[in-house]
């Protein structure tokens, strides 16, 4: 069973940074704004770096915590080799892990956090998870000014870095259990539909959590799929629906909550920083809702294995939050 | 379901691009530069004297120092998009695409960056151009013409 529940794990504090393009979307209450994608850096990769160590010294600064005070740090990112987690990480006298699953890598964090809160007695786990637009195009697709024309089913790249801090100390938002998914590969290698590569494994990973834990879909006051972009929303919805017989009414994916129409990002947002943009400030700020079911979603996405013409694999992780 | 029909699946909600009207808008755009070339090389013909062929050596030069300073102030960035391939096929794509690779990897180095990089999408255009006028070279001594 690849699912669990925790005792007492919560998620006390996070800190928030959003891009240019962000601020002017439909987020609200984040801590801090970037003005540029530079932020202040000579490259794009440097502020990126700057981006996560800005929201984990935040966060660190907001609840009085030294280095000595953490027992670890989890850090993601979708740059090769994860480097931008690993410069931030060196700042700090912190024991890091990184993680790699693209866009599912927010609660595949939470997932590791909570478990060595609950079962290794860790007390404090720290996770950092940050995209950036175009580190992340320059790293998949086109040079940064080329600006090749895109299909309607592509998405944008969310600008952004989150930091949470994940411990025993209550608070409003519980981690209440959580669902590791397996990786699917439905054989779709077009690199500008990432919400068809990953809409079975988002499907396979909420039956997953369901069935472990006999629960029905409804027993969620909101499911929220964390970048299959408004077109793989919809293909998501009906394939649950053909294949499993399972009818959502209480759905939302937030890749599509993200940005205004008039932003002209096609399919909506994507990126690891997606997923907890739009949960802490979108979701979190309306207070609608009280038990939520995150499923990160992420395309396994390599340049090298599209160009030998091989498919996409995806990755789902779930998480459920009990917010008061 | 098999991945035959979720593929099925999938193009049912997958959303079909304007086909008919980014062609139009490519040709017109794409036209545009045209007129602007031929118009360039007319006045170079007029007021410099110079042969067509010359004419034609330097309205291409014109166009690509134009095209690359345009991607240096951002310009493509926000109309390729508009304007589909009509703006990526003329030989300002051609100059922009070593630009604006050109622009991303500055900062990895002159060698290991730039050096190494600039051709990164330009380079098939290059090594396939070369290939085809070196063919066409050869149908022409063998037909004769």
């Amino acid at each position: 069973m690849s699912s669990k529940k925790y005792k007492n794990v919560y998620l006390d504090d996070y800190f928030t940074i959003v891009g240019p393009l962000e601020k002017e979307s439909h987020l609200k209450k984040y801590n801090l704004t970037m003005d540029d994608y530079y932020y202040k850096e000579k490259t794009f990769e440097q502020a990126e770096v700057k981006m996560q160590s800005d929201v984990v010294n935040n966060l660190k600064k907001n609840n009085s915590l030294n280095d000595s005070d953490i027992d670890l740090l989890v850090g993601g990112d979708l740059t090769n080799q994860i480097a931008v987690s690993s410069y931030n990480a060196k700042n700090y006298n912190i024991p890091f892990l990184g993680v790699y699953s693209a866009c599912a890598t927010f609660p595949e964090e939470l997932i590791l956090a909570s478990n060595f809160v609950d079962c290794s007695g860790f007390k404090k786990v720290i996770t950092v998870v940050s995209s950036h637009n175009l580190t992340a195009e320059k790293q998949f697709r086109y040079p940064v000014e080329y600006g090749a024309p895109r299909p309607h089913t592509s998405t944008f790249t969310t600008t952004g870095a989150i930091a949470t801090l994940v411990g025993r100390k209550e608070s409003k938002i519980k981690i209440e259990s959580s669902t590791i998914g397996v990786a699917i590969d439905m054989d779709i290698s077009d690199a500008n539909h990432m919400g068809a590569v990953m809409a079975p494994a988002a499907a396979s990973t909420l039956l997953r959590h369901l069935t472990d834990l006999k629960r029905d879909a409804s027993y969620y006051d909101l499911i929220l799929t964390g970048d299959l972009g408004c077109v793989g929303g919809k293909i998501f919805q009906d394939y649950l629906e053909t294949n499993y017989g399972v009818h959502l009414k209480n759905y939302l994916d937030a890749g599509c909550e993200l940005f205004l129409d008039s932003q002209e990002t096609y399919a909506g947002g994507s990126g690891p920083a997606c997923l907890p943009l739009v949960l802490f400030c979108k979701i979190l700020t309306n207070k609608k809702y009280k038990k939520i079911l995150i499923i990160g979603t992420g395309a396994l996405h390599s340049t090298t294995f599209v160009n030998q013409k091989m498919s996409i694999p995806a990755i789902a992780h779930a998480v459920s939050l009990e917010v008061e | 379901m098999t991945k035959e029909d979720y593929k099925k699946l999938v193009k049912k909600h997958t959303p079909k691009e304007p086909k008919l009207r980014n062609i139009v808008v490519a040709f017109f755009v794409g036209g545009l530069i045209g007129f602007f070339g031929e118009f360039i090389i007319f006045m170079l013909q007029e007021s410099f004297g110079m042969s067509k062929v010359i004419a034609a050596t330097w309205t291409c030069l014109i166009i690509i120092g134009t095209a690359s300073v345009l991607t240096a102030f951002g310009f493509f960035d926000n109309w390729v998009n508009k304007c589909k391939c009509g703006l990526i096929i003329p030989t300002t794509g051609f100059a922009h695409s070593v630009t604006g690779s050109a622009l991303d990897y500055k900062k990895d180095g002159l060698i290991t960056g730039l050096g190494a990089n600039i051709f990164k999408l330009a380079g098939s255009v290059i090594l396939y151009g070369v290939i085809s006028a070196f063919i066409l070279v050869i149908v022409r001594v063998v037909i004769g013409v």
